[in-house]
């Protein structure tokens, strides 16, 4: 890897500062992904700003019943946190059945956010990839794409988010909350991941010298009843090839309240929020279940490598929701 | 001295001796026993050191730099931004590298040449071969350094058109020609015709994906010159045939080598062949005169070293109502490099598992501009039974018959396809005690009937199959007064247990107590053993110290009678008495070689030993998403004598995790475009985790083959055959669906 500078701010305002400083400094959190693609030569920074020492590292309750984490809480300690087990059950199993427990040990709430594809082709320098290098075409759209998109791709670029974490997040509304030298700004997650389109290179709304200092989440009575179903081609320790976030709120038969994300099908957590609208008020049943995950799955479409991903997308949707509906969330 | 014919005489002699001088400590007898490996401390603890942990002054680091092409020539290279590099010591490449011999051709008494683990003189010529293979090799103070500088190297190219998609190049497969132990073509009978008229039959073809060496420990070379004489650590299986191949690659006598190797963080065959990195170590430490260690990175590992070749398989079966076989076809296609690689005999169980009439085996070959693939536990084998064995499974469906009473009728005599003797065989009493530990009775025949809440259960049978092979092994065992047994032979511990079952052989042979011996090996300057591979290391190695140690015996009751060896030795006033079995000469190497493999085919006329077994398996397939999990595993293996119950237990459980990863998630991606591995990490070639593997159960029943120095066949491989065929049946059963194609990924059950 390309030698770099290292430095480990005391504070958000020498963090944010030292990045702006240096066109091409990057922050530094658990390392997991950007040391790993700095191995590879993917990404080259000059500096590295680790921002592990910043004071990021709480996780509070809000007034109202939302809570506050702060961008440096290691994956496993928000995992294990009570307040997420309890009212956010969803984001606790995400968290888990990602990558494994020394990854989660390090890996930090921002490095997750940011982490990047995991595109065979991205990672391989010799692959033409619009990602790494815009304009250079896409080796995977025609090559090996199981992992790749179903929904909201362009010809530029079939890839994935491969987050779990931000599955749960997309479903729970939570908001991204980041700090440069221009000040603080709050970024619904909703809106935080950005589609290819023709700029697969841009991959957020953030800016490269914007430090994510917390991510909120407001309280959400029907979370507490949800589930994440993961599906993958091993038991463990794989990038999901489908993944469902799901909350369910029933009364008298019908659908009260409802959260529903999917992973693994597109380059952001994607909010299925027509599935939402059309379960909104409907009888409890499979058959709605079913229909919802249609109407959600209408617009996708599939490359002959990974066009499965639409049925298992469409089943996984419905397996989710009976699961919570007939058992109930915390798994 | 080691021809197997004086060991099956020592070896009889040796159990004529059993009965008066039994050994005289309290814990009796050790083969057998579950005794805990003699290295498991220095392992756990990190004293154990691997070839990448040699520390030397002046060390520098190599690292690789691969084509990103398949197949053309470089043209030039630019070096500049690479050289810029603080620490960069050298930019090898075939403009500036010292000279290295290109590998001679393989004989069966050059050892050293069988390892070529692909013809190209790597740096010694501007070709390229494959996409991934070395084109230069940086030398740096720093591994950082070097594996920076490796990236920033620019290459150009001449391309020239490549052949690198296995699937389409079916058609163009040639017949295998063959040789005496592995044939292209086999047939008995006229199974074509026979197949046409059968009452019942399946006609299925399989298709299994390459799939690559992913050991714990990376390759690793830490090599040093001096003057003339080489010093090399590294991983191997075979520290004798690397010793011979670096010897004749650097035009230096094989005196002049030494390999050691005391440990080997696991190769299952991916470290029997010499490859790139070992050779460009050597090369670069030659180039700088600094002792320079390269450890492989894992996507190195995918580039440089081979694996096993996908197949394209047949297998046709006719039968009567009553389920007895009248054709049994089975073809297949595998493919090679265009500079080395061997034929995967895919085709191979089909001689040896079944009584048809009419047999027809094929093998053809595909030559590719891809890596050379190479051995994996159970070359030919592992594949072949996948298919074998499923096709079995099917046709037990259309007999609707019980899949083991289909198996138990076609039980043959003796060899199916040549009517050898089979040297032992107890196949039936595998079947017999495994169905009823595993509850096979409590199976409800139709697919999709059995359930465990919303899981659909399915169990599935397949045999597992092995053919056993010896070695030349060179011996000395020396036993001190003190009572203390050394036993030294150059012999490969892989994480096998390999020493400690020697040692426990050593110290019932001689009557001491395990603690008392000690094994030396992993070394070249010990005598030579035998390489690590086709199973065949310890009972190689076992025959030759069966024999040193009787050798041994009687030197010492020549010195006097009454009491333990030790006594009279002491009585005799003697320090110690050695032993020794095999020459180290080259004549007498080769005297004993040339002898060894007369008697080797002599002996595989007339006998056909191998290892067989049952593999039970019970898995759970989600009805909503396909996913597929093993859930409960029983092997019985029929592999002779077992020394160790605890090792041996472990290689046959490690098999059968292999062929879980090789049913379920194995796969190497070669972009059938540029012919380049698009997974090489362990993050996107989906060994099996621990979450994957359920607890495995091992039944071995431990009958001594008669043929063999102390009943022992190999059993290092037969535990990953069968595996696949026994999942993809119980797959079936649990959901009505046949996967022909692995790995079997659950979009294939959607
Ligand atoms: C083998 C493997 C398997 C994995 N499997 C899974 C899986 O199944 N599911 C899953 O979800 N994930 C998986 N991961 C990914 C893992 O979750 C991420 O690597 C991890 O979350 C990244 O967090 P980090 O703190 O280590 O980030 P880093 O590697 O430190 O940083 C990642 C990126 O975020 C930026 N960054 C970090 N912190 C901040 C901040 N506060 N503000 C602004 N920018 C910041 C960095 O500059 C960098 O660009 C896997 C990873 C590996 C290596
Ligand atoms: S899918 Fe996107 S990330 Fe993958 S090769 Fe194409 S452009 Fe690159």
């Amino acid at each position: 890897m390309r030698s770099f500078a290292y430095v480990r701010p005391p504070d958000v305002a020498a963090a944010v500062r030292a990045v702006a400083a240096e066109p091409d400094a990057k922050f530094l959190g658990g390392g997991t992904n950007l040391v790993d693609l700095m191995r590879e030569g993917i990404e080259r920074p000059g500096t590295v700003v680790d921002v592990t020492g910043l004071p990021l590292q709480q996780i509070e309750e809000l007034p109202g019943g939302g809570v506050r984490i702060g961008a440096l809480v290691r994956n496993s300690s928000l995992a294990a946190h009570r307040l997420i087990r309890t009212r956010y059950p969803m984001l606790a199993q995400a968290i888990l059945s990602g990558a494994s427990a020394q990854l989660r040990n390090m890996a930090t709430v921002g490095g997750n956010l940011l982490q990047r594809t995991r595109c065979l082709y991205f990672y391989d320098g010799a692959a033409a990839c619009n990602k790494r290098e815009p304009g250079a075409g896409c080796a995977a759209r025609d090559g090996f794409h199981r992992g790749g998109a179903i929904l909201g791709a362009s010809g530029a670029c079939v890839a994935t988010h491969p987050s779990d974490m931000c599955v749960a997040l997309a479903a729970l509304d939570a908001v991204v909350e980041a700090e440069s030298v221009r000040g603080v700004r709050r970024i619904p997650l909703a809106g935080f991941h950005r589609l290819p389109g023709d700029t697969p290179h841009i991959e957020t709304e953030l800016a490269a010298d914007e430090l994510i200092t917390a991510v909120e989440l407001p309280a959400s009575p029907v979370a507490a009843h949800s589930r994440y179903r993961k599906v993958r081609d091993r038991a463990s320790y794989a990038f999901a090839l489908v993944s469902v976030a799901a909350a369910l709120e029933v009364r008298h038969g019908a659908v009260t309240g409802v959260r529903l994300a999917l992973g693994g099908v597109a380059a952001k957590p994607w909010r299925a929020s027509k599935a939402e609208q059309a379960l909104l008020g409907a009888p409890a049943t499979e058959e709605s279940f079913r229909h919802a995950a249609e109407i959600e799955l209408a617009p996708a479409e599939g490359l002959p490598g990974n066009a499965f991903k639409i049925e298992l997308a469409r089943r996984t949707i419905v397996a989710t929701l009976r699961q919570v509906l007939t058992q109930g969330g915390a798994a | 001295m080691t021809g197997p014919r004086d060991a099956t005489n020592q070896n009889q002699l040796m159990t004529q001796m059993e009965s008066p001088p039994r050994p005289q400590s309290a814990a009796g007898p050790v083969v057998g026993k579950p005794i805990d490996r003699v290295d498991g401390q220095a392992k756990t603890s990190g004293q154990a050191r691997f070839a990448a942990e040699y520390p030397y002054p002046g060390l520098a680091y190599a690292a690789l730099v691969h084509s990103t092409v398949a197949r053309g020539r470089v043209t030039g290279f630019d070096v500049a931004e690479a050289a810029a590099v603080p620490g960069v010591l050298t930019i090898l490449t075939h403009e500036n590298a010292p000279s290295m011999k290109p590998p001679p051709r393989a004989t069966l008494t050059n050892g050293g040449m069988i390892v070529t683990g692909t013809t190209v003189n790597y740096l010694n010529t501007d070709e390229v071969h494959w996409n991934g293979q070395p084109v230069a090799v940086v030398v740096a103070e720093t591994l950082e350094a070097a594996r920076e500088a490796a990236g920033l190297v620019r290459v150009a190219y001449r391309e020239s058109q490549a052949t690198v998609d296995f699937a389409t190049e079916e058609e163009h497969a040639v017949p295998l020609k063959g040789n005496p132990l592995q044939r292209g073509t086999a047939r008995k009978g006229d199974a074509e015709a026979a197949f046409r008229v059968a009452p019942v039959s399946v006609d299925l073809r399989f298709t299994t994906p390459p799939l690559n060496h992913n050991a714990i420990e990376p390759h690793a070379t830490t090599a040093v010159w001096d003057g003339d004489r080489l010093t090399v650590h590294e991983g191997t299986q075979g520290i004798a045939w690397l010793r011979a191949h670096l010897a004749a690659r650097f035009g230096v006598p094989e005196a002049s080598v030494r390999v050691i190797s005391p440990f080997v963080g696991g190769a299952f065959g991916g470290k029997g062949p010499v490859w790139a990195g070992t050779l460009l170590t050597v090369l670069a430490a030659r180039a700088t005169g600094r002792p320079v260690r390269m450890m492989l990175t894992r996507e190195g590992v995918y580039r440089t070293v081979g694996g096993r070749s996908p197949s394209i398989q047949r297998v046709a079966l006719g039968a009567a109502a009553d389920g007895r076989l009248t054709a049994l076809i089975h073809t297949g296609v595998t493919g090679t490099g265009r500079v080395g690689g061997l034929p995967e005999a895919v085709t191979s169980p089909s001689g040896h598992l079944y009584a048809a009439p009419n047999i027809l085996l094929r093998h053809s070959l595909v030559e590719l501009d891809l890596l050379p693939n190479t051995f994996m536990r159970a070359p030919g084998e592992a594949p072949g039974t996948f298919a074998l064995e499923a096709a079995m499974d099917e046709l037990a469906d259309k007999l609707g018959m019980d899949p083991i009473t289909l198996r138990m009728r076609n039980e043959p005599e003796t060899n199916p396809i040549d009517g050898k003797r089979f040297s032992h065989r107890l196949l039936r009493e595998a079947y017999a005690y495994g169905a009823q530990r595993f509850g096979w009775a409590d199976r409800t025949p139709e697919p999709g009937s059995m359930r465990d809440g919303r899981w659909l259960v399915g169990m599935g049978v397949a045999t597992a199959h092995h053919g056993t092979m010896r070695f030349t092994a060179n011996v000395t065992v020396r036993l001190s007064a003190d009572g203390s047994v050394l036993v030294r032979c150059g012999l490969q511990e892989m994480g096998m247990g390999a020493a400690t079952a020697q040692a426990q052989i050593a110290a019932d042979a001689l009557g001491v107590p395990f603690e008392a011996v000690r094994v030396e090996y992993g070394d070249s300057t010990l005598p030579t053993g035998p390489g690590a591979g086709a199973s065949a290391q310890t009972v190689s190695v076992a025959a030759s110290l069966l024999a040193a140690c009787d050798k041994l015996r009687r030197k010492v009751r020549a010195l006097g009678e009454g009491g333990s060896l030790a006594e009279i030795l002491a009585r005799a006033g003697r320090d110690h008495v050695e032993a020794a079995v095999g020459s180290q000469t080259r004549l007498g190497t080769l005297a004993g070689q040339a002898k060894f493999i007369a008697k080797f085919l002599r002996d595989h006329r007339r006998w056909v030993k191998a290892g067989c077994g049952a593999q039970f398996c019970e898995v759970r397939v989600d009805p909503d998403t396909g996913e597929i999990r093993v859930s409960r595993w029983l092997g019985v293996f029929d592999v002779g004598k077992v020394i160790n119950a605890k090792t041996a237990a472990s290689q046959l459980r490690g098999g059968i995790v292999m062929g879980i990863g090789m049913a379920l998630s194995e796969e190497t991606l070669v972009d059938p475009r540029t012919g380049r591995i698009m997974n090489p990490s362990l993050a996107e070639y989906h060994v099996p985790v621990h979450a994957d593997i359920p607890p495995i159960d091992i039944h071995y029943l431990d009958e001594p083959d008669p043929t063999m120095p102390l009943g022992l066949l190999g059993l290092g491989e037969i535990g990953v055959t069968g595996v696949a065929a026994a999942i993809a049946n119980a797959v079936h059963h649990a959901t009505g669906k046949r996967v022909h194609d692995l790995p079997i990924t659950l979009d294939k059950l959607l």
